[in-house]
């Protein structure tokens, strides 16, 4: 009320945030066209400002590890982890250890698998569940594939318990919550490199540290799901709860934590399938199993085979998705009273039993307990020369190579050349109008803030070359998935079509993307960009789709009703409307990008990725973690712009 | 009659820090000058007793802040100034170890979206308070077989609330308010979210168990003609205030308030008002003929009032003794309105 008798006199000083952006850009732009002439120190950070950051946090790093004795605490935690882990790995895949009772015979484990896929969701699960199985052991990779799923069974409970656990505090204690909440966003953003180095030195290389790194990279989801669904319990459930004289522990385990069900199981299918992603990406550093397989057959260029894993990987991450999901969507139906237990327990009965009879035949039939390598029916030596025979077809040839130096010396180079050109503070000017336009002056200085500090870690020229790519790897998939989304998106038969396409495609570990990329363009640059295209691409068109889709049918028909044409309620209706929701996609899409260019510096990237990558090789703990954050707030300021912007537009339309 | 709830002076203010605003607000501050301060009061100053074997029908407009009266009543909602007596004891003071025992003995409620846990069978549902408070199996499915049947629902016993209709899945709710058999029992709109028929057959069926168990009752509603048909006193709520709290024959005769006459304006009065009401005592000389029955509403007589040739009637009651004299005109404008 005391502001109000004051006189007008703090207006003048405050612009508008547009005219602010303006300014910002203008001087960017201006900064960019005096390059010529600006001092050195103006252009680049200069050498000698560049603090040894590195040092300081590998100082800081051999501190807590060493004098703090944290080493001894992680070894004591991977001595335990190796327990199991040995456990599931006898029991998978016969290795010598406790309870020695393995492997079990693959017959046994596909028969199982087909009655749970039956019990959740039909005959269709049953013949996915059963036959990925099936496909695996016929092409001689069942041991592999055990390799990387006894990683897997230890890994996502252990993700799914603290996860849960982390999540209920932070739905408890808003404090705790607060805390968290920005180490999540780092950690979804930060590269696996840098979950992977830290995995290494404090577990024990190998299957330790794999499962490590995979439990750390799945718990954010879990943690986020939880919360979210302990927070849409229903207040009258909780009341019904309280007065029904629950204790605070009855309350949780009797009302909070089964009546969040479907949250917490969503979140159950991210931990299987950000486990999946994770253990084959371990093999980087030497994890065993069907991503070191992958990973050493791309290496000598074996493309059919490469296809032929790839295959049962992509079937492997389709099954734990799909029988997740229908565990999700599982409700519980009543018996009809009388019911025998044995009828009530039916398919448990008939999986164990199953199990039981195929475990007894495989004493007796080999084929049934192992194939060994002259009995699978792996085509992929004949697959390699197919392979090549296809790509040798001088027709596809020309196509790939054109295109191949079409990209690179039009497209790419002279991108990469100009980005590496702009003097430093242009980039941060940019950002900072970018941030002041979308979000005013918060969002500004966050921008701006955290690109500052990825020049300040002297990484910049690395940074851009990171940046370069993912900008182009996603204009380029914005060139194709939208048009091919805004098709899609007239007829429910395609839109359902390209929606269920995107969605399994989301589900491939995104190592997988580099077999095509490899398979047409070889090694290089173009590669890269092609693999994160097609990676980029489906939440792109996804949400593109999804955004056309959900336009309230009241505004088509008040636009029909208006005599316009189809090209003006896609222009004039459709798309302003699905505006949000497409940048959602687009935000996704840079953050898989973000993702798959680190993937991509196994093809041989000269950014941050290869960086990172070489430090694997030693023990550069704080230069290893210097160059996941530059890639993390580069990430995180786009996603807060993007999502800051998709946010208020959303609200300005009424949507949500 | 004891009261076994009683509320004094009950407050409850939504902005910061509410306890320390609510001592520096003047006795006469109305809701809009709570508002215009950046609070929002949600019951303002209500006190109110509820007997023994009572039906007590809240009833206002959604945010008028009867379903926060009844929250403070269990405490579900702590208080921001007053105090509530349940059975002499004041449940502010109440440690969460016997307001969890108070709960589980003494108190059972209804909510309008049932509040049923989705992963539990009907039997489990109604089970659920028996199995907080540790019976063991064998008890607590014999009892919960017993609220089932009587809320007719037996034979879904093993039924998923998402494999019931909205009236059944109330039932449940009923049933599993009812299981711990309480004293007293909070309905918060529990048929509001039902369909016009079901509800009206939920009314019965509600009226049919009060009549058998003979509860405590605070019942909720927004419905004038469900409170009129249920109540044995209605309090009316507007703005976190208490407007007129009295039985529904004298809130049709007698409206406190403009707010309140508002809401009887298109009530059918005949219907509400019974004719002990508007008997005046004896003074003496009793009226000849026939008596009427105290209990029977203007309505149910008005076939005989019209032709009745006696200007005062005798009423008499259930059991036959005379209570007092009617004034037959004074019935007939309750019948015809007033001219």
């Amino acid at each position: 009320m005391a502001v109000a008798a004051l006189p007008a006199r703090a207006a003048p000083v405050a612009l508008e945030p547009k005219r602010v952006a303006q300014l910002l850009l203008l001087a960017a732009v201006l900064f960019a066209a005096a390059r010529p002439v600006l001092p050195e120190f103006l252009v680049r950070l200069p050498e000698w400002a560049v603090l040894p950051w590195d040092i300081w946090l590998q100082w800081l790093f051999d501190f807590i590890k060493d004098d703090l004795g944290l080493i001894y605490l992680t070894r004591g935690i991977s001595s335990g982890l190796e327990v199991l882990l040995d456990a599931t790995a006898n029991l998978l895949e016969g290795k010598r250890r406790w309870p020695g009772l393995g492997p079990i015979p693959w017959t046994a484990i596909a028969a199982a698998a087909a009655v749970l896929g039956y019990w959740l969701g039909g005959w269709k699960m049953a013949a996915l569940a059963g036959g990925t199985f099936v496909w695996t052991a016929m092409v001689g990779q069942w041991k592999l594939a055990m390799q990387t799923m006894a990683v897997i069974v230890v890994a996502a409970p252990l993700a799914f318990f603290i996860g849960l656990g982390l999540g209920i505090l932070a739905w408890k204690y808003r404090a705790f919550e607060r805390a968290i909440q920005p180490i999540l966003s780092v950690l979804q953003t930060l590269p696996f490199f840098t979950y992977l180095l830290p995995a290494v030195i404090f577990f024990k290389v190998g299957p330790t540290a794999g499962a490590v790194a995979t439990i750390v990279y799945a718990i954010p989801p879990m943690i986020l799901m939880t919360s979210l669904g302990l927070k849409k319990v229903s207040p009258e459930v909780v009341e019904a709860g309280k007065m029904s004289g629950c204790s605070r522990w009855q309350m949780l385990r009797h009302v909070y934590i089964p009546a969040a069900r479907t949250e917490i199981l969503v979140g159950v299918n991210q931990v299987i399938m950000l486990c999946l992603a994770m253990v084959v990406l371990t093999a980087f550093i030497g994890m065993p199993g069907l991503g070191a397989k992958l990973l050493a057959l791309m290496n000598s260029f074996k493309l059919g085979r490469s296809f032929e894993i790839g295959v049962t990987i992509v079937l492997i991450a389709i099954t734990l998705d799909r029988l997740s999901k229908a565990w999700v969507a599982k409700q519980p139906e009543h018996f009809e009273k009388g019911t025998p237990w044995w009828e009530r327990h039916k398919f448990l009965l008939i999986g164990l039993g199953t199990f039981a009879v195929f475990t007894i035949l495989a004493q007796f039939i080999q084929v049934f307990d192992q194939l060994t390598r002259k009995q699978n029916l792996s085509m992929g030596r004949e697959m390699d020369g197919w392979i090549k025979w296809v790509l040798d077809i001088d027709a596809i040839q020309a196509t790939t190579e054109w295109l191949r130096w079409f990209l690179n010396t039009q497209v790419l180079i002279p991108f990469r050349n100009s980005i590496l050109w702009l003097p430093t503070p242009t980039v941060i000017l940019a950002m900072a109008a970018l941030g002041y336009w979308v979000g005013g002056k918060r969002s500004a200085l966050l921008a701006a803030g955290f690109f500052a500090i990825v020049a300040a870690t002297g990484w910049w020229d690395r940074s851009m070359i990171t940046l370069y790519t993912v900008i182009s790897a996603v204009f380029l998939a914005a060139l194709i998935g939208i048009p091919l989304a805004i098709y899609a998106s007239r007829s429910d038969r395609w839109s359902n079509r390209i929606l269920l396409g995107c969605d399994t495609a989301q589900t491939f570990p995104s190592f997988i993307y580099l077999i095509p990329a490899i398979m047409l363009f070889g090694v290089n640059d173009v590669a890269v960009v092609f693999s994160i295209l097609i990676f980029a691409m489906v939440p792109l068109t996804r949400y593109t789709v999804e955004g056309l889709r959900t336009v309230p049918s009241a505004l088509i028909e008040a636009a029909d009703m208006s005599g316009a044409s189809r090209q003006q309620k896609l222009w004039k209706v459709q798309l302003p409307m699905a505006l949000p929701t497409m940048a959602v996609g687009f935000n996704q899409a840079i953050m898989f990008a973000f993702f798959m260019v680190i993937i991509a510096a196994f093809i041989g990237t000269q950014d941050l990725g290869q960086e990172l990558q070489k430090t694997l090789a030693g023990n550069e703990l704080g230069k290893n973690f210097v160059l996941g954050i530059c890639v993390s707030l580069m990430a995180l300021a786009f996603d807060h712009i993007i999502m800051r912007w998709s946010n208020t537009k959303k609200q300005a339309l009424g949507l949500d | 009659m004891s009261a076994v709830i009683s509320c004094r002076n009950i407050w409850k203010l939504y902005g910061d820090e509410p306890e320390t605003f609510l001592k520096t607000l003047p006795a006469a501050a109305s809701f809009d000058d709570i508002r215009s301060q950046g609070y929002i009061a949600a019951v303002r100053d209500v006190s109110l007793d509820v007997a023994k074997g009572e039906m007590l029908v809240v009833m206002g407009l959604s945010g008028s802040g009867k379903s926060t009266l009844v929250r403070c009543m269990s405490r579900l909602i702590e208080l921001t100034g007053g105090t509530v007596e349940v059975e002499g004891r004041v449940i502010g003071d109440l440690s969460e170890r016997e307001l969890i025992e108070l709960r589980r003995r003494k108190m059972g409620m209804v909510f309008q979206s049932f509040g049923l846990l989705p992963h539990r069978t009907v039997l489990q549902n109604v089970a659920f308070p028996l199995e907080m408070r540790g019976q063991d199996r064998h008890e607590r499915r014999q009892r919960a077989l017993e609220v089932i049947q009587l809320v007719g629902l037996e034979g879904r016993e093993d039924y998923f609330p998402r494999e019931l209709s909205g009236g059944q899945q109330q039932r449940v709710g009923i049933a599993r308010s009812l299981a711990i058999e309480p004293d007293i029992w909070f309905l918060d709109e529990p048929f509001s979210a039902l369909d016009p028929l079901i509800r009206r057959e939920m009314q019965d069926e509600f009226l049919r168990l009060q009549g058998m168990l003979g509860k405590t009752i605070v019942f909720i509603t927004h419905d004038f003609d469900e409170a009129l048909r249920l109540a044995d006193r209605i309090a009316i709520m507007k703005d976190g205030a208490v407007e007129q709290i009295d039985t529904p024959d004298k809130i049709v005769l007698n409206p406190a308030t403009d707010y309140v006459a508002k809401f009887i304006e298109d009530i059918d009065k005949a219907r509400v008002v019974h004719a002990g009401v508007l008997a005046e005592p004896l003074n003496g000389s009793v009226p000849e003929g026939e008596p009427l029955a105290a209990g029977a509403t203007i309505h149910d007589l008005a076939r005989i009032l019209v032709n009745d040739p006696r200007e005062q009637v005798p009423v008499a009651n259930a059991q036959g003794e005379l209570v007092g004299v009617m004034d037959r005109q004074r019935a007939l404008d309750v019948l015809l309105g007033d001219r």
